[in-house]
This record gives structure tokens, C-alpha cells and sequence, in this order.
């Protein structure tokens, strides 16, 4: 199991990490979602004792990291697949941290297997394999000590579609053993189908996190549509509300309709339609709660004349 | 085991990778790519291709065992550093210390592993240089162009291994100061000789200049029967030239985020 309380990091004035809490269950798989540069990886090096958080705390199986005697053997960390040494053949990159962590010879055979390069693959050197095998090999050496923690960071990057459904069967499967599992990824597709839990980072900062249904029971999305579309973005900026631009000229409207119709009733827009924002799911939610990293120029501007709307995020 | 009071909870069961263990890592980790392959060969090389230098340029009486050894190591003693400073700083261009560091996260005992590590190899070109040594002898013998002594100066196979220990740990520490390979490298090369060249040069500094001059001071090692001033130079110049590096290097690492 994971805990992660209050971690905060900073680099001089720039907070990268800004007081993070969550807590992943064994049996469980939690998804660690955000666009990139939201404080993931930062986050999860914090997590593993690679960079000393300014404050806050967080332990893996009870104790912080670093306190792990043989680290190895308790949780499997992939923090990047390209971080591998390129002159290495695949199998003596296992091989190497099956001799380290005490795992066993025969580990690094069983995971090229499990992973699927066996064969020619695991003779080859690291430098000539694609992503997708670099993230096989990746999770093999996550594996090789046999944890019953996993960490990674965006370890569907670079799979194709069957290598994700894989992925995803084997950690399913790995947490149904009883292991834990912390996935991080910038898209929300890759982790909605495996993840049962799931912590949206924005700007550092959790934005929302639950299960999917709490997440999607949570604060409603409204869809809403206006006779003059900029007038209503003006109340409901006015109002402290968050929304995003539908490309149909719609707005998607965090909360339920009752304050966006109050919002448009106080500034007298006339509106054409109202109802609940469906259909989306997650990637809907997704979108809204990390929405401002990825807001186009003039909906930002719309969001500095209303200083209210961050505050309605938290 | 009682418990220890004041410290978080550790979980110690499996029990750490004891040092030897990562000492044969960092050592494997040193042979297992080409590119660290041929380093290691190459420095073979250079032991080997001094003994013709030896044969056809040194006197008949003073080939002797003892010069072939010197004239082995050589360049040994010269790409030893280099060794040392990339088994750290390939850590960081290659990111391996991403893996490393997540798998033993104290990190002064990889730092005790990559020091003993490069101890070995030091030994090992060690003996690699009285393998060669004796060659060298006997085809200098059965060519008629060696007359010098065949036994060497007692001295001179622990004088050759402190020096190869000091040169490479001073590789590792310059390695850790810099954390960057072509930096440490050149600045290897380039600090001692600078002082070297500045010592002759300015009249005031040419007596410090023989107490920190590691290129004066470590020459002697080799010497037979070093003195106690010479000894007292050579302690001074490693404080300056390998602990001082150390220290700092080690403290950078410690403390660098790892990504």
C-alpha cells in the first residue's frame, strides 16, 4: 500500500507539488491522472525517495521509502522507460537487478517470457528497442524482485492498443493477487478501464479523486447554450463557475443547473438550452477538472477577469 | 532485535544486498556493455604496448622486471580515472540511477561499491602489468636485449596498487563533483596539470607546489623507499586533490533529485 499526506514541493518560487494526499489500497489499482506537467512524476519520485519532498510525507507498505532494506523486493518502480542503458541487452538489464535485489537467477528468463521478449529480443541491446518494448522491458524490471507495489508512470506510452489491453489484464491481475498498484497517465482512456480508484493532479494540486462512480456522482456537468455565448461566459465568470468551450459552441458547465441558470437570469442572457452534461463519462470530468492546462487563449482571459473560478475548483 | 527508538519504522526483511554483492553489480555493470568492454581493453593495451617501448628504448641493464612493470602500468595509471569517473557519470547521462537508486537507496553504499569496484580493476591491471612484466622479461632475455634485474623492489607492487586505488578513487570523486562525463574528465586532466604548470611558474608557489602537485607527490609511490616528507606530500596533495573532491562529490550525491 501507498500513503502519500500533504507532499509539497517547490523549486524556489514555483510549487511543482502543492500539498498532494492520497492513500492507495491493496487489491486496488489508482489511477494517477493529470495532463502533462501536472506534478505526476515529481509526485511519485517523492513517493520512491529520488527527490526530497519540501514537506509532507509518504510511505510505501508503512515506512518510507528510502527505509526499505532491499527496496527491490517490496515494490517495483518504472518511472522511465527510456531510462535504460542502451548498450544493455534486454536480459542482462534483468539480470543485473535480479543479482542486486537477491531475486534469483532464473527471474530474468520467467519476465522476458511474462513480458514477451523472449527470444531474439532479450539479445538484443536496450538501444535498438522501441518504446513499446522499453516499457515491456521496463515493467519486467519492475517485476523481477517479485513486489507487491507497483509504481509507474505512464507505462502505456508508446504501447500500441494490444499492448495496453495486455498491460492492463497483467496489472489487473497483479492487484487481484492483493498487490497495489499506482499508474500515472495523461490520458485518461489508457487507465479508465483497469483503475478503481483514481487522483486527478492540475497544477499541482489534487484536483479530484475517488472511484469512478464518486467522481461521476460528484459535482454534475451542466451543458448549457446561450443566444449570445460571450455575455453568458461573462456571468458565469461573474458567478465563480469553471466551464469549457464545446466545439458546437455549447459550454460544458461544472456544477448542476441551478447556479447556471441563476448566473444567466442575473445578467439577463437568454439561454437556449440547459441540461446535464452526459455521454462523456470520465474523459467529460477529466477534461473540466484539469481544463484550465489545456484552455485556449481566450477562454484563459475569461478566467482572469474572474477570480472566483479557481477557487470553485477546489 | 530491539527496537530502535526515533526512527521511522523500516521494513528489513528481505535483508539489504550486502556490499559485496553490489561491489560484483557496479563491476559487472563496468563489463557488461561494449562501450565498457573496450575501455577495459583498451587500457590492456596500453599495458601491453609499453613493453616494446622498454625494449628498444631503454638501456640493457636497466630492463629489468621492475621497468617492464612500471612502463605496464603506465598508461594504466592514466585511464584508471577515467574509469572511475564514468562508472559515475554514466549513472546520470545513461539515467541508470534512476534503477540504481530506486533499488538501494543509501546511496553511500553505491558509492562504497563503485570505490571498492574500482579498486578491483585497479588490482587487476595490477596484475595484469606483472603478467605483461614478466613477458616482457623473458622476450627481452631470449632477444638478448634485456640484462637488468629480475627481482623488482619489494615496494613497488604495493606502491603501483595505492596508486591505482588513488587514481581511480579520485576518477569516482570527480566523477560525483561533476556529475557530467566530458566536464570531469577534462577537468581530471586539466586542474593537477594546471598547478603543475603554474608552480615553476610563479616563484612564491613553487614550494607549496611540490605538496599538492599529485603528479610530483604520487611519482614517488613508485620510487623505491619512500620518505616520511615524501609521504607527508603525497597525504597533503590527496587532501586537497581526493578528499576535498570526494567529500563534495559525495554530498552532491546525496542530496542531487534523482530523475
Amino acid at each position: 500500500m501507498i500513503n502519500v499526506e500533504h507532499l509539497t514541493k517547490r523549486y524556489g518560487d514555483v510549487a511543482a507539488v502543492e500539498d498532494v494526499s492520497f492513500h492507495c489500497a491493496p487489491g486496488t489499482v489508482t489511477g494517477f491522472l493529470g495532463p502533462n506537467g501536472a506534478g505526476k512524476s515529481t509526485t511519485m519520485r517523492m513517493i520512491c525517495g529520488l527527490t526530497p519532498p519540501t514537506s509532507g510525507s509518504a510511505t510505501v507498505k508503512g515506512v518510507p521509502f528510502r527505509r526499505i532494506a532491499n527496496p527491490g523486493r517490496h515494490a517495483g518502480i518504472l518511472l522511465d522507460a527510456a531510462a535504460q542503458h542502451p548498450g544493455r541487452t534486454g536480459r542482462e538489464t534483468l539480470a543485473l537487478t535480479a543479482q542486486l535485489t537477491g531475486a534469483g537467477r532464473q527471474r530474468a528468463g520467467e519476465l522476458l517470457e511474462l513480458v514477451g521478449l523472449a527470444g531474439r529480443p532479450a539479445r538484443r541491446r536496450v538501444g535498438g528497442y522501441s518504446l513499446g518494448m522499453r516499457q515491456r522491458l521496463g515493467l519486467a524490471q519492475a517485476l523481477v524482485g517479485d513486489p507487491s507495489v507497483l509504481i509507474l508512470d505512464e507505462p502505456a506510452n508508446g504501447l500500441d492498443p494490444e499492448g495496453i489491453f495486455w498491460m492492463r489484464g497483467l496489472l489487473r491481475d497483479f492487484a487481484d493477487r492483493g498487490g497495489t498498484v499506482l499508474l500515472s497517465s495523461h490520458l485518461l482512456h489508457e487507465v479508465e478501464a483497469v483503475a478503481d480508484r483514481f487522483v486527478v493532479i492540475a497544477n499541482g494540486r489534487v484536483a479530484a479523486q475517488g472511484t469512478k462512480g464518486e467522481l461521476l456522482a460528484a459535482p454534475d456537468g451542466t451543458r448549457v447554450r446561450a443566444l449570445d455565448r460571450a455575455a453568458l461566459e461573462a456571468a458565469l465568470a461573474s458567478a465563480g463557475l469553471r466551464w469549457r468551450r464545446e466545439s458546437d459552441g455549447e459550454l460544458v458547465v461544472r456544477g448542476g443547473a441551478e447556479p447556471v441558470g441563476r448566473a444567466a437570469a442575473a445578467a439577463g442572457v437568454v439561454l437556449l438550452e440547459l441540461g446535464r452534461a452526459g455521454g462523456g463519462g470520465l474523459e467529460e470530468l477529466f477534461l473540466t477538472l484539469t481544463g484550465a492546462a489545456s484552455a485556449p487563449p481566450d477562454r484563459t482571459a475569461a478566467g482572469a477577469m474572474a477570480p472566483g473560478r479557481e477557487g470553485a475548483l477546489r | 532485535m530491539t527496537a530502535v527508538h526515533d526512527r521511522p519504522a523500516a521494513l528489513l526483511e528481505p535483508a539489504r544486498p550486502p556490499l559485496a554483492r553490489l561491489v560484483a553489480v557496479e563491476l559487472r555493470k563496468m563489463v557488461d556493455t561494449r562501450a565498457g568492454r573496450w575501455m577495459l581493453v583498451l587500457i590492456g593495451l596500453t599495458a601491453v604496448a609499453m613493453v616494446p617501448v622498454v625494449l628498444f628504448a631503454e638501456d640493457k641493464d636497466e630492463q629489468s622486471l621492475g621497468s617492464f612493470f612500471i612502463g605496464s602500468q603506465t598508461g594504466v595509471n592514466l585511464l584508471l580515472p577515467v574509469l572511475g569517473i564514468l562508472s559515475v557519470t554514466s549513472e546520470w547521462s545513461q539515467r541508470t540511477a534512476l534503477a540504481t537508486f530506486t533499488l538501494v537507496p543509501e546511496r553511500g553504499r553505491v558509492l562504497a561499491a563503485k570505490l571498492l569496484g574500482g579498486a578491483c580493476l585497479a588490482a587487476g591491471f595490477a596484475a595484469v602489468g606483472v603478467v605483461v612484466a614478466f613477458l616482457g622479461r623473458v622476450t627481452g632475455a631470449t632477444l638478448g636485449r634485456s640484462g637488468g634485474s629480475w627481482s623488482p623492489p619489494p615496494q613497488l607492487l604495493g606502491g603501483t596498487l595505492l596508486y591505482g586505488f588513488v587514481v581511480v578513487a579520485m576518477g569516482v570523486a570527480y566523477g560525483m563533483l561533476f556529475m557530467n562525463s566530458p566536464l570531469a574528465i577534462v577537468l581530471y586532466f586539466l586542474l593537477p596539470t594546471l598547478w603543475s604548470t603554474l608552480g615553476p611558474m610563479v616563484e612564491k608557489l613553487e614550494g607549496p607546489a611540490g605538496w599538492f602537485d599529485t603528479n610530483k607527490t604520487l611519482a614517488t609511490l613508485m620510487d623505491p623507499g619512500v620518505t616520511l616528507n615524501e609521504w607527508a606530500r603525497i597525504a597533503t596533495s590527496l587532501a586537497v586533490w581526493l578528499v576535498l573532491p570526494l567529500v563534495f562529490g559525495a554530498m552532491r550525491l546525496a542530496r542531487r533529485e534523482v530523475k
